[in-house]
This record gives structure tokens, C-alpha cells and sequence, in this order.
């Protein structure tokens, strides 16, 4: 899995860092987010996958 | 593709059980994900029931936010006042507008952030509670503890100060009363507009290290610009997370197996307060989004114009979703629910609710191992007759 985020997309919910925070953090400038693990390992998958769906802006894919 | 079209409905407030959706919202969520509706101005647009397609709606930018391309849902809230453009009302403007703002405060509200604010909610969350146990059993929860812990929490946040609370606490209150008039409502926005211009003036000469001191200092608002943020911020941050609180707390008395069971756990804090934003859905009446060009929807066109009013509430209680959706289990993974909304007007600030909940939730179960209601619960005065739901009054006794 690799993880794709659109920063101008973004708008800083925080829902995917709340939903897997070992993957997702957000910049301390604005808010948006920061993928601190873009091949997470399988066991972090289902996590990223919610993360995923919940994100209200689509700023976030997986591949 | 047109299906055959079913006579335009009317948009239900009050509820057969004051915590489950007016019935006829489930009704038609089972026939159908969107239906004509009546607006209360005779514009005939939409109203939109499922989960899925209430998520399509918010996240698609062919719809618009504009507040003068709003058609009023309900009758009351015909308000062409209140249905104005103001500087800084950026809930009501579309990307690119929208955008400028929303850049500007997201870095105030990360998870971080709010977590750093962790401290002080506990301080402010055992004062009031030190507060409601002097003044002794019975207590209005309300008046006590759901709406001034929010109330002190934005203020500190903003920079406001909490002694004018009556004040913005009555604007704020009239603001959202459906039955207000539209002279009443223009004279809350007025009042409020008023109350935090002084203010925003006054931080340019006198700054603190709040959030309305820091959106003067970025230069990038002019005064009007930031007097509309903060009248969004202030109103939205007391009322929603007050009536969360209040008839949260009414919602697990009722439930005695899961007030038993957050008892047990206070680890569950976190899925209960997820759980309770998906079964109650405060937000009653609305969001409402006009279709900017003719767009396929659900087998639909909504013409370019047309209004769209999506129910969050029954959204939360679709059970293509949600199993068992009517039934409150704070075990369950209710994270998705849509009571914050969706797409890129989503609360900003969700994450400052979600702690204020986490805290004060338990907080107030564990200083009153014996709190009930203190009325028979069909006693309890529903807040029908507001944008955000709740109770008005919430006697409780320990």
C-alpha cells in the first residue's frame, strides 16, 4: 500500500489522525496533513483504509 | 433517467421520541435516498435521507454554500436578514473564498493543539463540577455545567471575556431560535457583530496570545473579516458542544446498561462520544447546499438553483451503515457518522468537541456515582424549537 495526499486538497479535519495516528499527523503551520509513513505496513492497513473514507475533503488515496 | 416524482414534503421538526429522528425521515429514507421538498419560501428543491448520497452532496463542489443561494428549509426561519452576506461568515462561501479562511485557522485546531488544551478542560470541567456540587442538589445540568465549560473553553480560546457572557450567551440563544422573527435574528447578529468588532479593535491595540490576537496579527483579515470569524467561532463553540453535553447526559440516564457500562470503563469515553454524536445528531434542521449547474442525482436532475436540505440525522441512522442504527451502543465503531458534516465545510471544531466530551462525560458520572434525573424524563423541555437540538433544561439531583 502507498498512501497519496493532496495538501491543497486538504482542509485540516484532523479525522485521519485521529483514525491512525502512527500513519497521519498534521503540520503545526496549517493544519494539514502529513504522512509520516506513506508504505505502512500491513498490520496498519485497515487503519489507513477508515482514514481513507472518513477524510471529508478526498485529499487522501491509497495505491 | 427521471423516476416517477413524489409530491413534495415538508421538512419535520418535532419527534415522536425526543432522541431518535421525526419519524417520517425514516420512512422516506426507506423509499427512496432523495425526495421533492416544499421550502418555506414555495421554492420546490430537495431533501436527501441516505448516508451515502448526503455524503455525495457535501463533498461535491457543483453544490454550493452561498447564503444567498439558499432557499429556508422551514417555515420559521424565513429571515432574509439573517440570509445576508457578511465578511467572515465563511461557513456560507464557497472555495476560493472559503479557502483563505479556513487555511488560516485549520493550524489552530489540529488534534495536537486541542490535546495541549487537555489541562486546562480538566481544570475548567472539576470547577464547575465543584461549583454544581456547593450549590447543591437538585441543578439545572444545563445552566451548571453543558453550557458554561464550553462557553469558558471558547472564550479562552478566542480571547473573549467570559464576564460578558450573558450577553453573547442571549444573542447567541435568539440567533438560533426557529420561531425568532427576522428583525430578532438580525438584531442577535447585530448585537453580536457589535459586541466583537469592539473587541477585535481592541486586540489591535492591547494583543494577547489568543486566537483573535493572532488572525490580527497575520495581517491577512481586515476587521470586519475577523469580526465574522469570531461571531462563527463563538456561537458555534458553546451552543453545539452545551447541547452535547446536556442531552448526553439525559440520553445515558435513559440508558441505565450503558451509563452502567461507561461507569465501568471510563475507556470507553472516546466510542461513547462518537457513539452519541451519530445517535443524537444536534444538528436538526439542515445543511442546506443550491446546485451551482443541473447535476444527476440518484436518478435525479437538480436543476441549477435548486436547493438541497441534507438530513445528517437520518443519515447517522441508515442502516446501510450502521447496524442496529436505533440503538445506542457505546461500544460500537460509530467514527464515519456524519453529525460534523462532511466535505470541506466539516466542523472545524470537531476535535476541541471530542475532548470536551471525553472530559466532561465522565468527569461528571464519577463526582455523581448517584446522578439522575430529577423530573420524569417526558418532563424534559426538548429544544424542537432550535437549529441545534437538546434540551433546554436539564433538572438532575445526586
Amino acid at each position: 500500500m502507498r498512501i497519496k495526499a493532496d495538501t491543497d486538497v486538504c482542509i485540516g479535519a484532523g479525522m485521519c489522525v485521529l483514525t491512525a495516528p502512527e500513519v497521519f499527523d498534521q503540520s503545526e503551520e496549517d493544519g494539514t496533513v502529513l504522512v509520516m509513513d506513506e508504505e505502512p505496513s500491513a498490520a496498519k492497513e485497515a487503519g489507513v483504509r477508515r482514514a481513507v473514507q472518513v477524510c471529508p475533503s478526498g485529499a487522501l488515496s491509497i495505491s | 433517467m427521471t423516476k416517477a416524482m413524489p409530491e413534495p414534503v415538508t421538512l419535520p421538526t418535532s419527534r415522536a421520541n425526543p432522541v431518535d429522528p421525526p419519524d417520517d425521515l425514516r420512512r422516506w429514507r426507506e423509499e427512496g435516498p432523495i425526495r421533492p421538498m416544499l421550502y418555506a419560501d414555495g421554492h420546490v428543491g430537495w431533501l436527501v435521507t441516505r448516508y451515502d448520497t448526503v455524503r455525495a452532496v457535501l463533498a461535491d463542489p457543483r453544490f454550493s454554500t452561498r447564503i444567498e443561494l439558499l432557499h429556508p428549509p422551514i417555515g420559521n426561519r424565513l429571515r432574509q436578514a439573517g440570509f445576508r452576506k457578511r465578511p467572515g461568515f465563511f461557513l456560507r462561501e464557497d472555495p476560493p473564498e472559503h479557502t483563505r479562511f479556513r487555511k488560516l485557522l485549520t493550524g489552530q485546531f489540529t488534534v495536537r493543539r486541542m490535546k495541549q488544551l487537555e489541562p486546562r478542560i480538566e481544570k475548567i470541567t472539576s470547577d464547575r463540577l465543584d461549583a454544581m456540587e456547593m450549590a447543591g442538589s437538585p441543578a439545572d445540568l444545563v445552566e451548571q455545567f453543558a453550557l458554561p465549560i464550553p462557553s469558558l473553553v471558547i472564550c479562552e480560546l478566542l480571547g473573549v471575556p467570559y464576564a460578558d457572557h450573558h450577553r453573547f450567551q442571549r444573542d447567541s440563544a435568539k440567533l438560533l431560535n426557529l420561531a425568532s422573527t427576522p428583525e430578532q435574528v438580525q438584531e442577535a447578529v447585530d448585537g453580536l457583530v457589535e459586541y466583537l468588532h469592539d473587541l477585535v479593535v481592541s486586540k489591535r491595540g492591547e494583543p494577547d496570545d489568543a486566537l483573535i490576537s493572532g488572525l490580527v496579527a497575520t495581517g491577512e483579515l481586515n476587521d470586519e473579516e475577523i469580526t465574522g470569524v469570531a461571531v462563527l467561532l463563538l456561537v458555534a463553540g458553546h451552543e453545539t458542544t452545551a447541547n452535547m453535553l446536556a442531552l448526553g447526559t439525559y440520553t445515558l440516564l435513559n440508558n441505565p446498561d450503558q451509563l452502567a457500562a461507561l461507569r465501568a470503563d471510563p475507556s470507553l469515553a472516546e466510542s461513547a462520544v462518537e457513539e452519541l454524536l451519530r445517535f443524537l445528531t444536534i444538528v436538526h434542521i439542515g445543511p442546506v447546499r443550491t446546485a451551482l449547474q443541473d447535476t444527476e442525482l440518484e436518478g435525479h436532475t437538480i436543476k441549477a438553483g435548486e436547493s438541497v436540505t441534507l438530513s445528517l440525522g437520518a443519515a447517522n441512522r441508515d442502516p446501510e451503515r450502521f447496524d442496529a442504527p436505533d440503538r445506542l451502543d457505546i461500544t460500537r465503531q460509530a467514527t464515519g457518522h456524519v453529525s460534523f458534516g462532511h466535505g470541506i465545510h466539516q466542523c472545524l471544531g470537531q476535535q476541541l468537541a471530542r475532548i470536551e466530551m471525553r472530559i466532561g462525560y465522565p468527569a461528571l458520572l464519577r463526582r455523581f456515582p448517584d446522578l439522575r434525573l430529577a423530573i420524569p424524563s417526558e418532563e424534559v423541555s426538548m429544544r424542537s424549537d432550535m437549529a441545534i437540538y437538546g434540551v433546554h433544561r436539564l433538572p438532575v439531583a445526586w
